[in-house]
């Protein structure tokens, strides 16, 4: 039976609905910042920086794929007789799987090495006189097309120009309107394009590539029970992203408020805000993170009926870190935000805003805020990698995001026993890796590129 | 006075080299002077005209983005720019030592006195041990500093800041050098401590035959101290003379500019006679010190401590005295931007220093202030228009959108601006025009009074007049009186009816300032116009005192 896209039954889950508020209030946000000519100016210069543009590019590709990966549904079940109403499936998809076309269908029994066409392992298996014997069994999804094993290099090496060539098109006609749209807008800076097109243009060469061969082989092996490695690292994007810009976005508001307040109002509020974040930063916080996940975990033990699919229940516990993670990691960007203010407050258009009798919080929203808003700009693009790390490292102690969520933690956590192996499984680490080692440099490349336009000790400021 | 050169520029050019963002840009002209030995050679100019670039490149100390283009520098007959690295650390410090700004950063904080002054010696000098100490204590005793063998293990943070200027000139003189080049050696101290440090600086070059580069800013200094001055204007040297020459005659138009704004001495306000607008009546500002868990209150910081004063409408009452005198905190107490502690203020004939916030607010429009610093004073986020209206907004002046706007065009008229302003940003202006966009900020809300706090302390000494000046316009226009919060004695005889002198929190003197200019009574008045650098003296020949 083909299912039809429009019998399938769309799924919300909360953390899809997150972000895309929060894709489209960062939207909001820059498009705020874009009508200051000032700020205009310091975001030009991040993009003036042929680093920055590309690392941007990547950072946009990963931000797509994670939300492609947000738009989930569950597919219809094949009607059974006697059956009136409709039935779907426990497994939830996205829409990254439509473009993956069935990856996720292909598993195999345990680990396989990439490109291989045979099991990682051998078994028991009796040929067609009954005689018992051992081998590598052949693998069930990998180069069935073949007619013989031999043939596989020359296949591959075909496949990938193939591919190749899918890709270079799709990128010559992104590429080629953005070109045609420059020549028709003519806009007045000069931003490096060529490395955007350059970054583009290779990242999607790459995914055209592997999604190309992953139709034929698992490109980077497949894991213990046989899922492709591939596949299950590129899922884990979206929980890269998402805790990375979750976790971001919950310190902020905390570390602003309590930061500004205490620097602003000083007395005993800042004595209060003081109090509270040396008692939270004097906590080990791997030690309250897990305590507080822990929480959960008996939570939602006792409250079975509220997480009928698995799925939401791993999203429930990955909301929950993220929520963690940002109740835990403030203190930095308050002390910083306080110290700040404590400077911005004693200058003097905001005492001469005084003099004018302007009100405390008028004072705040208008003179203090946008005077440390390098401050959060620069922290938020920091703490992005930071937190990306910091999941995987939590997942690696047992206490992150759930184990039957894609996440490039978990990944790690598994290779722990993998990488003792002899021989050594080495495949689904290092695509873990690479990917997450991806995310995380482009983001310390912008970063860094926002900091030096933003932070006034670095150059005109 | 020997006459033979000891250093000699000869067309020194410098220049900023091309970013990505921007072109190559030529901050030295070609210039060419020299200074004989034991004379005192001082560049005098605007900031941004090149002065302190010119002495870090007979140093060779340029930061790696300025480019020294052409022209030689010859110490003693030898080319300096010949010399590599290694050599030229032995010329620094050898013969050519240098004395900055700011004596706070120029010391480390965490080494005693004595051992930053051995420092230097045992790294030129080769001395040790005993003969080490020995000479760092006749230097620091010739600089002037008491008990030096008690001082020696002291710290930068206990000693104020003359002393610190004396011990880094001790740490400039250690290795004996044929050239001190001193830049803005005084402007960060007081003017009494100035005259010291000035006279310090006479008598270490006539004892030793020091040559001095003697950078600053501040005529007065030059008229002091100088045997031949060379005037600076974006980057190029505009006129050299001897210093009386100068004086008398200055031939070039920026010279002129310079030396137009410094007092004649014989031109006073003279005060007004009205009922008082504003009157401080023993006003006191005491900052608790806290100590303990419970921030216990076990002493006080007696910052204003008693201050009685008066001004009438349309009169200009100058509060002078050194930094730490409480003047400033004067002027914040007033606006309630500080709690008074005891005291009465009364404005227009209304106690206004028992007011509430909202009852305060109507005052607001009628008391304003002008800061020191037009870079810090502006939100640089905010446009002009942004800047001006908030005012209005906040005190509602100006009914509606387009009452403000004709408003906001006048006064930007008004204070020499044009209407077309008003949408570019603080960054977009130089200091002086900053400083009148304050001026216009304070205005904005028609105000009877403003205090100006050093409303001219950050501005070139060319601009300093015409801020004056628009000032004093704006009081004959609209009868507004001024607070003038003021260290600079020289501005007083020019805009100034009446004078306050203040001395820790207390008024110790208070008249009109021709008669506090001509026949000071009290003791620390007369000290602080001794220490004024005597340029009214060598100028207009003892006319004054």
């Amino acid at each position: 039976m083909s299912i039809s896209i429009l019998d399938v039954k769309p799924v919300f889950l909360f953390s899809d609905i997150l972000i895309y508020i929060l894709v489209a209030s960062l939207g909001l946000f820059f498009y705020q910042l874009m009508r200051n000519p000032l700020s205009r100016a310091r975001w030009r210069g991040v993009f003036q920086s042929a680093a920055g543009m590309a690392a941007f590019v990547v950072i946009c590709f990963y931000v797509l794929v994670a939300l492609l990966d947000s738009i989930h549904y569950r597919e219809p079940l094949p009607i059974l007789e006697n059956q009136t109403e409709v039935h779907y499936s426990q497994e939830i998809r996205s829409a990254l799987d439509l473009i993956f076309v069935g990856v996720h269908k292909r598993s195999e029994k345990t680990y396989s090495s990439p490109f291989s066409l045979q099991l990682f392992t051998k078994e028991n298996m009796q040929d067609e006189n009954d005689n018992l014997y051992r081998d590598y069994p052949m693998l069930k999804h990998a180069g069935q097309h073949l007619s013989s094993p031999a043939e596989q290099g020359q296949d591959v090496v075909n496949k990938s120009l193939l591919a190749l060539l899918v890709g270079l098109l799709i990128s010559a006609v992104f590429v080629g309107s953005h070109m045609l749209w420059r020549k028709i807008k003519k806009p007045t800076t000069e931003l490096p394009w060529w490395s955007a097109y350059l970054t583009a243009t290779v990242l999607v060469l790459a995914g055209s590539w592997a999604i190309g061969l992953s139709q034929y082989y698992h490109i980077a092996g497949t894991n213990i029970v046989g899922v492709d490695v591939f596949y299950q690292s590129i899922k884990a994007i979206r929980t890269g992203v998402l805790i990375g810009t979750l976790a971001t976005l919950l310190t902020l508001p905390i570390a602003i408020v309590l930061g500004i307040s205490a620097g602003y109002f000083r007395g005993w509020v800042d004595d209060a805000v003081q109090y509270i974040y040396t008692t939270l930063s004097s906590i080990p916080g791997i030690l309250l993170i897990a305590a507080s996940v822990l929480l959960i975990d008996v939570y939602i033990e006792l409250h079975p009926e509220s997480f009928s699919l698995g799925a939401v229940r791993a999203d429930f516990k990955f909301l929950a870190l993220c929520f963690i993670l940002g109740m835990t990691s403030w203190t930095g960007l308050c002390r910083l935000l306080r110290a700040e203010t404590l400077k911005v407050s004693q200058l003097d258009y905001v005492q001469a805003a005084h003099a004018f009798g302007v009100s405390n919080l008028r004072v705040i929203f208008k003179h203090i805020l946008p005077n440390v808003t390098h401050i959060i700009l620069i922290a938020m693009v920091l703490d992005f990698s930071v937190f990306v790390l910091a999941e995987a490292v939590l997942s690696y102690i047992g206490v992150g995001v759930d184990p039957s969520m894609a996440s490039w933690g978990n990944m790690i956590n598994e290779a722990r026993s993998e990488l003792s192996r002899d021989p050594v499984v080495w495949w689904p680490v290092l695509s873990a890796f690479v990917l997450m080692f991806v995310l995380v440099l482009a983001a310390n490349v912008f970063s860094d590129r926002v900091r030096d336009a933003f932070d006034p000790r670095f150059g005109k400021g | 006075m020997q006459q033979d050169i000891l250093l000699e520029v000869q067309d020194l050019s410098v220049e900023l080299l091309a970013t990505p963002s921007q072109a190559s840009k030529t901050l030295i002209q070609p210039i060419s002077f020299n200074i004989k030995k034991g004379e005192v050679f001082a560049l005098v100019g605007g900031s941004g005209s090149g002065k302190s670039i010119t002495s870090l490149a007979l140093m060779r100390l340029l930061p790696s983005a300025l480019h020294i283009t052409g022209g030689q520098v010859l110490l003693s007959g030898q080319d300096i720019f010949a010399y590599n690295e290694l050599q030229m650390n032995s010329v620094r410090g050898k013969q050519i030592a240098m004395v900055f700004q700011e004596p706070q950063s120029a010391l480390n904080p965490v080494q005693s006195i004595g051992q930053q002054v051995a420092e230097s010696l045992r790294e030129h000098q080769k001395l040790k041990g005993a003969e080490l100490k020995r000479k760092v204590l006749s230097l620091l005793e010739e600089v002037g500093i008491p008990e030096p063998e008690q001082r020696y293990d002291w710290y930068p943070h206990q000693l104020s800041g003359g002393q610190k200027q004396r011990v880094v000139i001790a740490i400039a003189l250690a290795c004996e050098p044929m050239l001190l080049v001193a830049d803005e050696p005084t402007t960060a101290l007081d003017v009494t401590i100035q005259k010291q440090i000035l006279s310090l600086l006479d008598d270490i070059r006539r004892r030793r035959q020091l040559a001095i580069l003697l950078i600053t800013h501040d005529m007065g200094v030059v008229a002091e101290m100088a045997d031949r001055v060379a005037v600076m204007q974006k980057g190029a040297i505009v006129e050299q003379a001897l210093v009386k020459d100068f004086f008398a005659s200055p031939q070039h138009p920026y010279s002129q500019e310079l030396l137009a704004f410094l007092p004649k001495g014989n031109e006073f306000c003279q005060p007004v006679t009205e009922d008082a607008l504003l009157e401080l009546k023993d006003i006191k500002v005491w900052f608790p010190q806290r100590k303990g868990l419970l921030q216990r209150v076990y002493d006080h910081t007696k910052a204003v401590d008693g201050v009685s004063l008066s001004i009438a409408p349309g009169e200009t009452l100058a509060l002078v005295g050194e930094s730490g005198s409480g003047k400033t905190t004067v002027g914040r107490a007033i606006l309630r931007l500080e709690d008074i502690s005891a005291g009465e203020v009364y404005f227009a004939g209304q106690r206004i220093d028992v007011l509430n916030k909202n009852k305060f607010l109507p005052l607001r429009k009628k008391i304003q202030i002008i800061f020191q610093d037009p870079f810090s004073s502006m939100n640089p986020r905010f446009s002009v228009r942004e800047i001006l209206e908030e005012g209005m907004k906040s005190l509602g002046v100006g009914i509606n959108a387009s009452e403000r706007e004709t408003r906001m065009q006048q006064l930007l008229e008004k204070v020499g601006l044009h209407a077309g302003h008003l949408d570019r940003f603080p960054h977009e202006f130089s200091g002086g025009q900053r400083q009148r966009i304050a001026i216009a900020r304070a205005l904005a809300v028609e105000p009877d009074l403003i205090i100006c706090d050093e409303p001219t302390s950050a501005l070139d000494l060319s601009i300093r007049g015409q801020v004056l000046d628009l000032l004093q316009e704006l009081q004959r226009e609209f009868g507004i009186a001024y607070l003038l919060i003021t260290h600079d004695l020289s501005i007083i005889p020019k805009v100034a009816h009446r004078v306050a002198v203040m001395k820790e929190g207390r008024i110790v003197e208070q008249g009109s300032s021709q008669q506090i200019m001509e026949n000071p009574q009290n003791e620390y008045t007369q000290s602080l116009l001794a220490s004024v650098p005597s340029l009214l003296s060598k100028v207009s020949d003892e006319e004054l005192f």
